[in-house]
């Protein structure tokens, strides 16, 4: 065990864990957020995606170790002008079903939505396909971006 | 009803997890197990006997072809956007494409996303701080060893190397290095770093002739 200083969501927070424990355990089980989600733990299913000094990571492949002095943006400190529209047109299209993908979803969408603010169809799967969604609500998923990105244009 | 929603998302989570055990790689759960090459690189000595130059050329590239051709190398010089992967060579899941830099494509799913500085087991994610896909112009696979060769020393289609930054590259550099030391169940590239240098030095002294076809 191995003491380490995580910078998440704006507050330095401490964990005491194995330094080949993945970030995603830190933050769950260490730090106690558990808004990210443990789907497949083989980088695979996009549910415990977070941002690493603002770049979408799947927390199941990274080592605490690794993080250093990097900053870690989960689900619950996602506040940007993006992640807004994101969860109202998220709201407003009613997309997740059971709910346990979605905020990997989120996060996944946002990050596209920073990058490129009006995404194709096409752009929206590349980045999307990586988040897999055992309800397949895919349809409403990349609906929802668009409404998103459309509600940013003002 | 709250117990009957967790149950629903432990079914969900699990559904998931067996989903993609399904298809990820065979065995990855064995990734602590060391995986070793079985075939060896025969030293540049061996090939000394060889008295015609050209011919001595082509036998040490074709030799060092046993690393060029390995699934380590080939994984990340496709003919296509989109890499491959596991010594099987199956398109990569998910789908990721070249992008800008061959990091990925940006707003979308890049190297960095899952790949980091050093391979993590626990998730069977191979990784190193040069993570990225060859260009399009160094694109290996479907090639012959000959095609790659000429290929290989075209400064059109290698970075602009000559054969002296080509034999280091070969030599020194720590993704092709990575090939040797892949983690997990993945079959390390033949040999050794080392050894491939040498026979890739050798070949350059030699005239750097490439294989027919």
């Amino acid at each position: 065990m191995a003491a380490f200083t995580l910078k998440i969501n704006g507050q330095a927070r401490q964990v005491d864990v194995d330094p080949n424990t993945p970030l995603l355990w830190a933050i769950r089980d260490g730090v106690g957020l558990t808004g990210t989600k443990y789907g497949c733990g083989v980088a695979q299913c996009g549910a415990c995606t977070v941002y690493v000094d603002g770049q979408t990571v799947r927390s199941c492949s990274m080592p605490v170790s690794a993080i250093g002095t990097s900053e870690i943006t989960t689900i619950e400190g996602l506040d940007s002008k993006e992640a807004k529209a994101v969860q109202a047109a998220w709201v407003a299209l009613d997309v997740p079903q059971c709910g346990y993908c979605q905020s990997g979803q989120v996060m996944s969408a946002t990050a596209l939505l920073s990058l490129n603010p009006k995404p194709t169809d096409d752009d929206i799967d590349l980045a999307m396909n990586g988040n897999i969604c055992r309800c397949a609500t895919y349809v409403r998923i990349r609906a929802a971006i668009h409404g998103a990105a459309k509600s940013l244009e003002g | 009803m709250k117990l009957f929603r967790t149950s629903m998302l432990a079914l969900v989570a699990g559904g998931l997890a067996a989903g993609l055990l399904a298809f990820a790689e065979p065995g990855f759960q064995e990734a602590d197990a060391a995986v070793s090459n079985p075939t060896k690189l025969q030293p540049v000595s061996v090939f000394a006997k060889i008295k015609n130059k050209n011919e001595r050329a082509v036998a040490l590239f074709t030799e060092a072809g046993k690393v060029i051709q390995s699934p380590r190398c080939m994984n990340c010089h496709p003919a296509t956007d989109r890499p491959t992967q596991t010594d099987r060579m199956r398109p990569h899941i998910p789908l990721v494409v070249r992008g800008e830099g061959g990091m990925g494509a940006a707003g979308g799913l890049v190297c960095t996303t899952c790949h980091h500085e050093n391979n993590f087991d626990a998730a069977n994610v191979p990784g190193n701080p040069k993570w990225s896909l060859a260009p399009i112009e160094m694109a290996w696979q479907g090639k012959t060893l000959g095609q790659i060769c000429t290929q290989i020393k075209d400064k059109e289609r290698n970075g602009g190397k000559d054969m002296a930054a080509l034999v280091k590259h070969m030599a020194e550099d720590e993704l092709v290095g990575w090939g040797w030391h892949p983690g997990g169940n993945r079959t390390p590239a033949p040999g050794t770093q080392k050894q491939f240098g040498e026979l890739i030095k050798a070949w350059a002294d030699a005239g750097a002739a490439c294989p027919k076809g």
